[in-house]
């Protein structure tokens, strides 16, 4: 066999891995020093939440301790460490979405679906939850479904969210998506 | 790329946009794209397909104009009229746009009425809202398009980095200091003396960062600056670069800003194709190259010292200071941690001058101020005005006071870790030193505005909630005396309060604002203390009414 | 000396060294800074906030604990204002925290309970805002009470940056950050290799030793039970520091008669052990070296937080690790054989205690089956030095009055070799002074061998044996292990002259005498006093290689047989196996 076919085959083997996406993760982000939460940014991407299992598979990769893993997991408010749901609906808590009535409209989505902020719906269609300012205070008070603003949402509007989510795309589409791009 | 291309390309753009006989920029930021701004873009140039009109009128994106409660807005630009700056569009007023007014102009026709049926969607350019700015951060935002490399070389772009080229490093860090440019990430220290101690460091590696969290709730003038003029964030980081010849850069986004990624991202990879970015850059023999952090849902990481914790892959957690970054930062190597708005003023001075920046604003503080002006106000949006200005013109001239009867209360600036600025102090003029003197602060440009019938003991106890969320809970005063004033807070607001609650929470104020290791515990009890000093009747009117005095 | 630092506190001018913090500077001054999580061991993380002093040429308040004191800096540490946010600090860590000092391990030795006394704490307004947290007993060695814990991250440094076990981390942030084992599992499912060094660097009872003084305490009621007691090197440099003695005092004689008096019917001492194991260990040394036997180099197995460590993390080095139980095992399984059947003592009857001063023993003695090779457990409990200081407490012996004596000689007495084991280095000097006799059959001329001593995290040396260059190495803390390992792992692969013939590893920084089960405070100077007490008991002794033991000769006639005898083999040696670093 020449060298170069050596190197081919090689090559292939790459490509055929995938099927462990999280080992092809771990290998892009280990050589950049650092980056575990990007990591857990991709990870948490692709899964919608970071799994136990997944966190342990992507610290022996990456040669980060597991202990770390959680550490940064549940330092940050973005990682989830159980799966939210098919739509993670995000009511604005932000001074501006509060002034203009945002624990109202968390209240009216809350009592609507049955669960309280941080929870998700037994059926596992909803996660809600408050997040802090999303840069559109002009817009105040604001939601956001998977990701994407509906801005100016006033108290009755609580109804009205969940049925434009309704149509919206779900979740694993939409990242299969954005992956495509 | 060599220097003089820049020019060359920049002349080039500019050439086919003055063939043009129309120009429509639509607002692509965040804030409109919510409110539908793509079905505009693309209803408009569907329109203009229709009609053969694409060689005459050009339709792009935009940097946020500052009237994100009106958007999608859509700016006209033309030979025969002045520039008409159309809001809240929707795709059939698109429609109406291209049929009654683009494609007559177009067609060469100049109109006495160019804004036709369209009239009550037109925003008065010349309004206060708009005369009263003065923009240099923003500049480019409504004009220029934030994903063309092309459309920044026409307003300036990399013209301030050429000429930092030219320059030693001392002598940009000289003219910087010239220019009074102080951080607008919050504590002001002015950005030539930061540059010039990382200067004088000696290492192999050094690091810029550009601090992208901008976790203040309230407060959008990064994301809009970021989303909007990407490339004038990297100028300015590759001037610093210069200054102390560093030899990296790291942009640390908070997640919650997927666009300004995007754009970052988009802007460093044309930067590099043009030669901007990379090896041997516009010829000089020096290189520089970027990297993208994101963050991840906690406000401690816009602390520098938390920010490099957090770029090394580990907890947000501040550590003491000295050693400051500038000493021992990134992987232990001299680091700069600039705001994203510091940063972008730099260009503009590199080529205009550090006398021409000086010139505006008060002896102090120099320059201009994006704020983000929300709450109970009539023109809420992003606003860029020169240091100087008061309060009152902010908030009543430019943002049209409540626009309901209800009357202005107060202001809050320095979001969590600053303080309410009751109406009666309206007067005085916005820098550093008259904010803090009033127990608040600049902050990053967060001006809140609440009226009479908001609660400002309820509000200061928004914000303690906020800390003690974001608290890293590192160290004790922090962690453990803002739950506790918390408590304190709960109960006063539930109306079960004493005085000596009030005594308690000074005490703990006095713990956390002295005992705390960062700026986020010092400053946590400031919305409190803010209160209690402008408006303790609010305080004390909730106090449990003591039973004996009623027998 | 040009570039000294000048500057005064309280007025007192002083004059340090550049990088010097205020607090350092302030000892100096002999002004007493309060401070409640920074440890001289380790990098100040400025978590407390009890250290504030004001410098007044800014008004600053800064911590002094980690602020290098700078030229011409005047500062502050007593005024009415810093005292007062001390004491509002005080107030709100304490207000996090449970009451409960009376029933508390740290009673009259926690810092946090000190500072409290020093600051005059009475009541607060503030209330209880503790959280409902459980306790980890899992391991058996260590306990966590993440209630008692005022997160100073002193468990979590040691843990993660001198041990590279990534066991313990902070979990959640803000008010609910709380201590727990990696991924919130329990301790004893993480990679814990048991060392207690957590625990002997906590400040407060957030984590201490599984105390097992009350079952020691019940066996020796008990009518049925034959008590017998063994105890370790380090254990006699440091129990004194408890009873007011200076650091390092040996009081080995005292502690034979404590021993005895709380009612132990034998007392051994694991110095003996030690002896016995570097008969077994140099042997296997030498036939590994001379006839090739086995892997070179040989790595000692005496520690058990390092056996658990190297399972756990460096399962391609089992076959080097040197097959020999430690030292205590040893005396235990002999206990309930030889001991026994001398003595005519029913085995299951026998109750063998070890006082170490170590946590990882309380795991080791039920570490394998190879652990009952008496057909027992052999030994029952392994005791901290912690623990054992209290028993003599409640006991009510007068430790510092009490007559010295003599172990119990059949497995009690030891040569210095045996001694030294204690201290980091101590066992490979050991084993050259046996293995030189072995290879040469004549004693080393001289048996001190400086190279393996001190605190210096990876010791190297060589040596010429009969012509044959030995390469040892020395390691102790296991984030020094990683270095040598490497080394080692390079030349296999590359099919290189192996860097080494011989390795020792301990656990805990400065080996034994910094054990994890120790009396609190270990700094290095400590660690060097602890060690000095066990160099002069060698240098002072009658014999000084473990070959010249007349009790191991003994065992070996009348027992045991011949070195590597196949008896000696089923009860001295063990065996080892890849672990999970995660158990789940
Ligand atoms: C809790 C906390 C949050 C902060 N958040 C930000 C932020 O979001 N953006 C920012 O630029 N600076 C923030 N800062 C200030 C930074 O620590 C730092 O001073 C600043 O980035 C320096 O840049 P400048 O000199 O250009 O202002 C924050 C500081 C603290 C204490
Ligand atoms: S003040 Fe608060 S945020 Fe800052 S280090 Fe202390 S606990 Fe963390
Ligand atoms: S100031 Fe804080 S960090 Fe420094 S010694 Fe005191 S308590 Fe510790
Ligand atoms: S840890 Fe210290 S202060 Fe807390 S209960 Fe125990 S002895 Fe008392
Ligand atoms: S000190 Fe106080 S609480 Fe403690 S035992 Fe004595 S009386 Fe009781
Ligand atoms: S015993 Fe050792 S390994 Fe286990 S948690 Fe404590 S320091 Fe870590
Ligand atoms: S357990 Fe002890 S050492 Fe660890 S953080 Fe808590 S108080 Fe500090
Ligand atoms: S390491 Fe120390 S305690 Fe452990 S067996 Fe060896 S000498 Fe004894
Ligand atoms: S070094 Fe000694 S005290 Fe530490 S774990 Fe090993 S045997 Fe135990
Ligand atoms: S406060 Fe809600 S978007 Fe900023
Ligand atoms: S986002 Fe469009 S104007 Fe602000
Ligand atoms: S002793 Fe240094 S801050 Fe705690
Ligand atoms: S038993 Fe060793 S002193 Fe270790």
């Amino acid at each position: 066999m020449s060298e170069d076919s050596v190197v081919e085959d090689i090559e292939s083997e790459v490509e055929e891995a995938p099927e462990d996406e999280i080992i092809v993760l771990a290998q892009k982000w280990k050589r950049k020093r650092g980056s575990l939460i990007m990591a857990l940014h991709e990870l948490q991407g692709r899964l919608g939440y970071v799994p136990r299992e997944s966190a342990m598979k992507l610290g022996r990769e990456m040669g980060v301790p597991l202990a770390n893993i959680y550490e940064v997991l549940t330092f940050y408010n973005y990682f989830k460490l159980e799966s939210p749901g098919k739509y993670i609906i995000s009511v604005c808590t932000g001074t501006a979405c509060h002034i203009k009535g945002s624990p109202k409209l968390l209240h009216g989505i809350e009592d609507e679906l049955g669960i309280k902020e941080g929870e998700s719906t037994p059926d596992g269609e909803y996660h809600l939850q408050g997040v802090r300012c999303l840069g559109c205070c002009g817009l105040a008070p604001l939601a956001s479904v998977n990701g994407k603003v509906y801005g100016k949402q006033d108290v009755t509007n609580a109804h009205g969210l969940l049925e434009q989510v309704g149509h919206d795309q779900p979740m694993h589409v939409a990242a299969e998506a954005a992956d495509a791009e | 790329m060599k220097p003089e291309e820049l020019e060359v390309k920049a002349a080039a753009e500019l050439a086919k946009q003055q063939a043009m006989e129309v120009r429509l920029v639509c607002c692509s930021s965040t804030g409109c794209q919510s409110s539908g701004a793509a079905d505009i873009v693309a209803r408009l140039k569907a329109d203009l397909a229709a009609k053969g009109l694409e060689g005459k009128v050009q339709v792009g994106g935009t940097g946020c104009m500052g009237l994100c409660s009106k958007g999608p807005l859509v700016r006209m630009t033309s030979k025969a009229h002045e520039d008409i700056l159309f809001s809240e569009m929707t795709p059939d007023l698109a429609t109406r746009l291209v049929d009654e007014v683009i494609a007559p102009i177009a067609g060469g026709e100049k109109l006495d009425d160019p804004v036709g049926a369209l009239g009550a969607h037109v925003v008065d350019l010349h309004a206060a809202f708009f005369a009263m700015q003065e923009r240099v951060v923003l500049s480019n935002n409504g004009h220029a398009d934030p994903e063309k490399l092309a459309d920044y070389l026409v307003h300036g772009g990399y013209q301030g980095l050429r000429k930092a080229l030219s320059m030693s490093a001392e002598e940009i860090c000289q003219e910087v200091l010239a220019s009074g440019l102080r951080g607008r990430g919050g504590a002001g220290y002015p950005t030539g003396l930061k540059w010039d101690f990382a200067r004088r460091m000696q290492s192999d590696v050094k690091y810029v960062i550009c601090n992208g969290d901008e976790g203040d709730p309230g407060a959008f003038m990064d994301r809009s600056v970021l989303e909007g003029d990407p490339h004038a964030v990297l100028e300015g980081m590759m001037i610093a670069a210069r200054a102390m010849n560093a030899t990296n850069g790291v942009f640390y986004i908070r997640a919650e800003y997927p666009l300004a990624v995007d754009r970052i991202e988009k802007a460093i990879r044309q930067a590099r194709q043009a030669g901007l970015v990379g090896r041997n850059i516009l010829n000089s023999g020096w290189s520089f190259d970027f990297d993208v952090r994101l963050g991840a849902g906690a406000f401690v990481c816009g602390e520098e010292t938390a920010l490099i914790a957090s770029v090394e892959g580990k907890r947000g957690t501040p550590r003491p200071r000295p050693p400051f970054p500038s000493v021992k930062g990134l992987w232990d190597k001299p680091s700069c941690v600039n705001n994203v708005e510091t940063l972008a003023n730099v260009p503009r001075i590199l080529l205009k001058g550090a006398e021409w920046f000086a010139a505006k604003g008060t002896e102090k503080s120099k320059g201009t101020k994006v704020f983000a002006l929300t709450g109970k106000i009539a023109h809420n949006g992003l606003v860029e005005v020169p240091m100087g200005i008061t309060i009152r013109e902010i908030v009543e001239t430019i943002g049209g006071g409540t626009g309901t009867d209800r009357k202005v209360k107060g202001v809050q600036t320095g979001g969590p870790s600053g303080g309410m600025i009751p109406e009666s102090q309206f007067d005085t003029p916005i820098s550093y030193e008259h904010l803090q003197q009033l127990g608040s602060m600049m902050g990053s440009g967060g001006l809140i505005v609440i009226d009479d019938h908001d609660s400002v003991v309820e509000l200061a106890r928004f914000y303690l909630d906020f800390c003690v969320d974001e608290s890293c809970g590192k160290c004790a005063p922090c962690r453990i005396g803002g739950t506790q004033m918390l408590h304190l807070l709960d109960k006063i607001v539930a109306g079960d309060g004493t005085e000596e609650d009030i005594a308690n929470i000074r005490m703990i104020a006095q713990a956390m604002q002295k005992g705390s290791l960062c700026a986020l515990g010092q400053t946590a009890p400031n919305p409190v203390l803010s209160a209690l000093k402008h408006f303790s009747s609010e305080f004390t009117e909730r106090l449990k009414k003591p039973v004996a005095a009623e027998a | 000396m040009t570039d000294m630092i000048n500057a005064t506190i309280n007025g007192v001018p002083v004059e340090v060294a550049p990088g010097t913090t205020i607090l350092d500077a302030a000892r100096k001054a002999h002004v007493k800074i309060p401070t409640l999580c920074k440890h001289p061991d380790l990098e100040a993380t400025g978590a407390c906030g009890i250290c504030i002093v004001k410098v007044n040429n800014t008004g600053k308040m800064l911590r002094s604990c980690c602020t290098p004191i700078d030229d011409g800096m005047d500062i502050l540490t007593e005024t009415p204002e810093i005292v007062e946010v001390r004491r509002g600090v005080l107030e709100l860590t304490l207000s996090r925290h449970p009451n409960e000092c009376l029933t508390c391990l740290r009673n009259q030795n926690c810092e946090l309970q000190a500072l409290a006394a020093d600051f005059g704490m009475t009541g607060s307004e503030l209330p209880s805002v503790v959280p409902d947290l459980p306790l980890d007993t899992s391991t058996r060695s260590i306990v966590l009470d993440p209630r008692k814990c005022v997160l100073c991250g002193r468990c979590i440094t040691v843990c993660q940056q001198h041990q590279n076990v990534w066991a313990l981390s902070f979990l959640n942030r803000g008010f609910k950050t709380r201590i727990a084992a990696a991924g919130d599992i329990p301790l004893a499912d993480s990679p814990c290799v048991r060392c207690g060094q957590c625990s002997a660097h906590c400040p407060t009872g957030a984590i201490v030793e599984y105390d097992e003084t009350v079952d020691v305490w019940n066996r020796l009621q008990d009518p049925d039970a034959y008590c017998v007691v063994q105890i370790a090197p380090a254990v006699r440099v440091a129990v004194g520091e408890a009873f007011g003695f200076p650091m390092g005092a040996n009081l080995t004689g005292k502690i034979y008669a404590s021993l005895r008096r709380m009612g132990f019917k034998a007392v051994f001492d694991t110095n003996f052990g030690a002896d016995l194991t570097i008969i077994e260990e140099a042997a296997e040394f030498k036939s590994r070296l001379l006839e090739g036997t086995g892997a070179l180099p040989l790595i000692t197995s005496c520690c058990p937080g390092w056996v658990d460590f190297m399972e756990k993390f460096h399962g391609d080095m089992i076959d080097h690790f040197s097959s020999c139980k430690s030292p205590h095992e040893m005396v235990g399984v002999l206990s309930k054989t030889y001991y026994a059947e001398k003595m005519g003592i029913d085995p299951a009857r026998i109750f063998v205690v070890s006082v170490m001063p170590c946590t990882a023993k309380k795991s080791e003695i039920i570490r394998s089956k190879e652990m009952s090779s008496s057909g027992y457990q052999d030994v029952d409990v392994s005791l901290t030095t912690r623990e054992f200081a209290r028993m003599i407490k409640q006991s009510g012996i007068d430790f510092v009055g009490i007559p010295e004596e003599q172990p119990d000689h059949m497995l009690g007495a030891y040569t210095g070799a045996g001694t030294i084991f204690g201290a980091t280095g101590g066992v490979m000097e050991a084993a050259l002074r046996t293995a030189h006799y072995y290879v040469t059959g004549e004693d080393a001329p001289r048996v001190d061998f400086e190279m393996t001593r001190g605190l210096k995290g990876v010791k190297e040396g060589k040596l010429t044996v009969a012509g044959k260059e030995i390469r040892v190495a020395v390691a102790h803390g296991l984030a020094n292990v990683e270095q040598v390992l490497e080394k080692v792992r390079t030349a296999r692969e590359a099919g290189e002259e192996l860097p080494y013939h011989f390795i020792e590893v301990m656990a805990c920084a400065g080996g034994c005498v910094g054990g994890g089960g120790q009396p609190y405070g270990a700094t290095n100077e400590l660690r060097t006093k602890r060690a000095a007490g066990l160099y002069q008991e060698d240098q002072a002794g009658l014999w000084r290689c473990s070959h010249h033991n007349p009790y191991i000769k003994e065992l070996y006639a009348d027992f045991l047989g011949d070195i590597g005898s196949h008896k000696a083999h089923d009860l001295l040696h063990t065996g080892y196996q890849v672990l999970p670093e995660y158990k789940r």
